[in-house]
């Protein structure tokens, strides 16, 4: 056997290795004692380490005889997805920090689930792909019960459980019908041995249901709602933003390389899709009081900008995606950030109202919230306009007068949007109110994680670099 | 080589940051110095610049172009939008004069604003303000250039607006930031434009033509291609720049901003609607002059006229204003105007594409002209400030023999108002010789009607110095508060500024009749060459001995204790007296178009269609979304089994849907 295929997996073998030894790091240490307190820093540590390692190698890959792929761009992504892995252990620090016992538990799962992304996005083969796919999920379900004395905690994970369950029978059976027609699950192969087959349609559809589901794109997105408000705030901050970035990133490639003659048929599947999530996602967004829940409707209609650039097929439509995944993680990250904290602070209070008047008492914190919400609407100094500018770029490159439809579309929903995310700053600056919540010091570690976002939140977008960073990996 | 002068743009950001983000934790004076150290900085880096540059060898004649930086900041195929510095003749001179300027104001506003509430502030948006002007002089392309120039009208915006709490302040501020912006659109669309036929925003077509070089290939067979397309493309963008470059300079009509902008803190009229801010439009005609002249000489015309009229009206208005501010204000209006003008006439006698002398005139000229006008007219303002803070108020009924009082403000404001009537010797007499000589060039109408303006601009001069530190004094008004001489923060930029008049004043008359070389044609001209001043004797001559005749009337008319002439002018033509006191009733008239023309006939109807269809739609949207999610509420209710129900579903309906097309 050639074990030099096993050195293409770097980014791999160092959460691997990270998984372990926070592992034994929690083992060891007595209970309660302040090395427990640290294994969040052991984690960043390992996060960090991560990084360089998926930007190290620099070129496309095979190993395994094409069951692992890998290119600079999807190196870029996992780097991205590190990156915005450290924030959610950074911020989660102040919640995990109440669960002493098991914090150590939630590092490893987080730690798990990331690795499930990596090995699901670098997939050369469905097989391989289904297998990242569930080592993702099934952690994740664990980090969404994690509150056990939650009712919603464990109810939320029961249904994000059950749903995913479902979904990936769904998918299997897109899979199977995919292998029925081409006979192979590599998608190489399948490239080569698709076409516009009933069979392969119904395959092409039922796959991306699967990962429709984990995208949330409507209609797949029933569990949204439910288990983005059960789950603790860091759980739903990273369902927002990596996984959901990790599987739009999977779905790209796998769109592009196994069913690159079927464009036609998934570029309307997209249309569809795109239009129904934002569209409908921001209508539900409307008229949410609980915040949690509203980024969930957020982050679905966020999901739909996010496959504009899908529709681009092409080298620049990658590069949107990647570069609005990283905009959109530091942004959503600073809003759930400020959930968190004042979550933590204030007895667990995430409904809209609590928000009332909190400029009066919590300028800091309701300033920086305004930038983040402001980004994510669009507003144009923020990363958060160019990042849309590029999505609406890719999809208008398409160059079909339905992808033009669709651009438009989306562009009258960033309005509807901008109300939305608006309501929350109206609500911190202007909503008058007799009991705003009391001032509180956020712990060192929100505000490492607030920095962090608020730098990512005002540079990402003027500092040209970053996008051609992203550019430049290609596909 | 320049690498240093990416420093000349980061002083004052970075220190606009530090006063913005902590200015209010700070002393007055802490602040105040640390705008003035980096401004100083500044200034230094602004003259090792300029010394450096301008000791240079020319190459075939002419001072090279630099560009130490320029990165691309926004690809989009062909076009893409820089940041950069960009190093020639005029950013330098540009450099020069508002480095010098902003410094004096800095110094001086240590005086000025002493114990005013929001002293950090104000220098944290006078920094603001300097970073932006240098980025504009200093841009590489269009696109910068006007990234820039709206940031100098968002700075603009907030010192004329610096006093909040009062109505007038709020609404000049409110005033000059939608007519220029109003303006800056027809700028915009000329850029695009522009960029949209030439597939460039470059400058590079700049020192090129004129040097008869051509330009960079790339450029230059855009522009062809342009020009092939349709004559007027070029032209058209041309002008609409001119269009958002006439409302930054107050032209004629889109001055009626700059008056009501004198609301703002005195230093902050001297620096920005005096000498730097308010001279970026005919900036932008020096920069754009390659292409006016080689593609859109028939439109320079436009230029010629708008600003002829400009300084015609401007300078009529200043004879009957009664506010100090709002005369020094028309007299910038008329004076600007004059270096329009004198870009404009810079018509080509060219031939190919090199300039020939008469047309290197007006560029140098207008060039020269704005250059020492920045001196001067800041002095005045600041002499005014002065005043003011002596009188507190600025209207000259309140003034009257103020000379025993202030003795420095005194002086220096003589100075500078003879140097703006062009009397031989001061620094305005070499620049404005050579405008009226470049006009006399090109039609002699033009050069006769802006001799008539200037010996229009020493009278109202004169009848402001005359009304201020003549006359009688008023003991009702000082009764209580004798006027007392500025503190020395307040006079040494007074000084200085002086100085610089008289020292470039003496220097270019006795050069300019000596025919010396090393006068300001040396360093700043059109086609970048050694251009040697000469004055015409006989224009020199003539315009001198009007200047001259008008300042002895203004005396005889305004000199003594009581003004018998004037009282009987004002009796015997009332109405012309109200009419020009009220501007000829400019605001009225744009009141008029906006509010019952453009409000009733545009905005009503809009406003209409927005509250009721508009409205109506999202109210629509939103009462659907309401029911719609009250029905879909049963779904969420927490049913799994509803959820796999949709999910199969959807999947099926997406099959079924692209089984269809």
């Amino acid at each position: 056997m050639n074990y030099s295929d096993f050195m293409h997996m770097q980014p791999e073998f160092v959460l691997v290795l990270g998984l372990i030894i926070v592992f034994f790091a929690d083992f060891f240490a007595h209970r309660n004692a302040d090395s427990k307190k640290s294994l969040w820093l052991l984690t960043s540590l390992m996060l960090m380490a991560t990084i360089p390692s998926c930007l190290i190698h620099n070129e496309p890959t095979t190993a395994f005889g094409g069951i692992y792929v890998t290119s600079p761009a999807i190196n870029v992504m996992k780097a991205i997805l590190a990156f915005g892995t450290l924030i959610v252990v950074i911020m989660s620090n102040s919640w995990a920090a109440t669960r002493q016992r098991i914090a150590g538990e939630f590092y490893m799962l987080i730690l798990s689930t990331l690795l499930g992304m990596f090995v699901m996005m670098s997939s050369g083969s469905f097989l391989l792909f289904f297998l990242g796919l569930e080592m993702a999920s099934v952690p994740l379900a664990c980090m969404v019960a994690f509150d056990r004395d939650r009712k919603e905690s464990a109810e939320g994970a029961a249904k994000y459980i059950l749903v995913a369950t479902f979904s990936s029978g769904v998918m299997l059976f897109g899979i199977s019908f995919i292998y029925a027609a081409t006979g192979t699950l590599y998608f190489e192969d399948v490239c080569a041995a698709v076409s516009d087959s009933p069979l392969c349609i119904m395959g092409l559809v039922f796959f991306f249901s699967g990962l429709g589901f984990k995208i949330s794109l409507v209609p797949f997105h029933f569990w949204t709602a439910d288990t983005y408000q059960g789950a603790p705030t860091p759980v739903t901050g990273y369902l927002s933003v990596i996984s959901k970035g990790a599987a739009a990133i999977t779905l790209c490639t796998i769109l592009m390389k196994a069913f690159g003659p079927m464009v036609e048929y998934w570029d309307y599947l997209l249309y569809i899709v795109i239009v129904l999530s934002i569209t409908i996602a921001n209508l539900f967004a409307i008229r949410q009081s609980e915040l949690k829940r509203f980024m969930a409707f957020s982050s679905i209609s966020q999901a739909g900008y996010i496959m504009l650039a899908v529709v681009g097929n092409g080298e620049l439509g990658v590069a949107a995606l990647t570069y609005y995944v990283l905009v959109y993680i530091v942004a959503n990250m600073a809003v759930f950030t400020v959930i968190n904290v004042v979550e933590q602070n204030n007895g667990g209070r995430t409904d809209m109202a609590a928000y009332n008047g909190f400029y009066q008492t919590n300028p800091k914190l309701s300033f920086l919230m305004t930038l983040a919400l402001f980004s994510l609407a669009g507003i144009p100094p923020f990363a958060g306009m160019f990042s849309k500018f590029f999505v609406f770029m890719a999809g208008v490159q398409n160059g079909e007068p339905m992808a033009y439809g669709v651009v438009f579309i989306a562009l009258v929903n960033t309005v509807v949007s901008l109300y939305y995310y608006l309501l929350i700053v109206k609500a911190m600056y202007i909503t008058k109110t007799d009991a705003p919540l009391p001032t509180f010091e956020s712990d060192g570690n929100t505000k490492i994680a607030l920095a962090i976002c608020t730098a990512g939140i005002a540079l990402f977008g003027v500092a040209s670099c970053v996008y051609e960073w992203i550019a430049a990996a290609g596909i | 080589m320049f690498s240093y002068t990416i420093f000349i743009m980061l002083l004052p950001l970075l220190s606009f940051i530090v006063l913005g983000l902590a200015g209010m934790k700070m002393q007055h004076k802490v602040a105040g110095l640390i705008g003035t150290c980096s401004l100083g900085l500044v200034t230094i880096l602004s003259y090792l610049t300029a010394f450096q540059y301008f000791g240079m060898d020319r190459v075939d004649g002419v001072y090279q172009t630099f560009v130490p930086y320029n990165f691309t900041w926004l690809p989009l195929g062909n076009l893409h939008f820089d940041l950069g510095i960009l190093l020639d003749p005029i950013s330098v001179m540009m450099l020069i004069v508002i480095s010098t300027v902003s410094l004096m104001v800095h110094i001086y506003s240590f005086g000025y604003m002493h114990g005013e509430k929001g002293f950090q502030r104000y220098y944290a948006f006078l920094s603001l303000f300097t970073m932006s002007m240098l980025g504009l002089v200093l841009a590489t392309n269009i696109f910068q250039m006007y990234m820039f120039w709206e940031l100098v009208g968002v700075s603009s915006y907030l010192l004329i607006g610096f006093y909040y709490p009062l109505k007038p302040a709020i609404a000049a501020s409110k005033k000059a930031f939608i007519v220029t912006r109003f303006a800056d659109m027809f700028f915009l669309v000329g850029i695009l434009t522009f960029g949209y036929f030439v597939d460039s925003f470059s400058f590079s077509f700049a020192g090129d033509i004129v040097m008869g070089q051509g330009t960079t290939p790339f450029i230059e067979a855009n522009l062809t291609k342009a020009v092939a397309a349709g004559g007027f493309i070029i032209p058209t963008a041309l002008v609409l720049m001119f269009i958002g470059g006439a409302g930054k300079s107050a032209m004629f009509p889109l001055h009626i901003w700059l008056p009501d902008a004198m609301e703002g803190p005195t230093p902050v009229s001297a620096l920005i609607h005096a000498a730097t801010m308010v001279v970026a439009g005919v900036f932008q005609i020096a920069r754009m002059f390659p292409l006016w002249i080689e593609y859109a000489p028939q439109a320079m015309s436009i230029v010629v006229w708008v600003g002829v009229f400009t300084a015609f009206y401007a300078a009529a208005v200043a004879c009957a204003q009664s506010d100090i501010k709002r005369v020094l204000a028309f007299s910038t209006i008329s004076q600007i105007a004059f270096m329009m003008v004198a870009l404009g006439v810079s018509l080509p006698g060219h031939h190919g594409a090199v300039l020939d002398n008469h047309a290197q005139l007006g560029y140098m000229a207008g060039m020269f002209h704005l250059f020492t006008h920045a001196m001067f007219k800041a002095c005045l303002f600041l002499g005014a400030g002065c005043i003011i803070h002596a009188v507190h108020s600025n209207e000259m009924a309140l003034m009257g023999g103020l000379r025993k009082y202030m003795p420095i403000t005194h002086i220096t404001f003589l100075i500078s108002c003879l140097a703006i009537a062009g009397i031989p010797f001061f620094s305005g007499f070499s620049s404005k010789e050579e405008i009226i000589t470049a006009c006399m060039e090109y039609s002699p109408v033009v050069g006769w009607i802006m001799t008539g303006i200037a010996a229009m601009t020493a009278f109202y001069m004169f009848r402001l110095y005359y009304g201020i530190f003549w006359g009688t004094e008023n003991k009702e008004a000082h009764a209580h508060h004798t006027p007392h001489e500025a503190p020395l923060t307040m006079t040494i930029p007074l000084i200085v500024l002086c100085v610089i008049t008289v020292g470039v004043g003496v220097y270019t008359t006795i050069g300019g009749f000596a025919g010396w070389g090393g006068s300001f044609g040396s360093y700043v001209s059109a086609a970048g060459t050694d251009y040697t001043i000469h004055f015409n004797t006989q224009i020199a001559a003539t315009s001198t001995v009007i200047a001259i005749l008008s300042i002895c009337l203004a005396t005889y008319i305004y000199k003594g204790e009581q003004q018998p002439i004037a009282d009987r002018l004002y009796a015997t033509f009332p109405k012309l007296h109200r009419a020009a006191y009220k501007r000829f009733y400019q605001d009225e008239i744009w009141q008029y178009v906006t509010h019952r023309i453009i409000f009733r006939l545009v905005c009503t109807p809009i406003a209409w269609f927005d509250r009721h269809v508009v409205d109506g739609t999202f109210n629509f949207l939103a009462w659907g979304a309401n029911e719609g999610g009250e029905s879909i509420r049963s779904w969420q209710s927490g049913d799994v089994r509803q959820y796999a129900v949709w999910f199969i579903t959807g999947s099926v309906a997406l099959t079924l849907i692209l089984l269809c097309i």
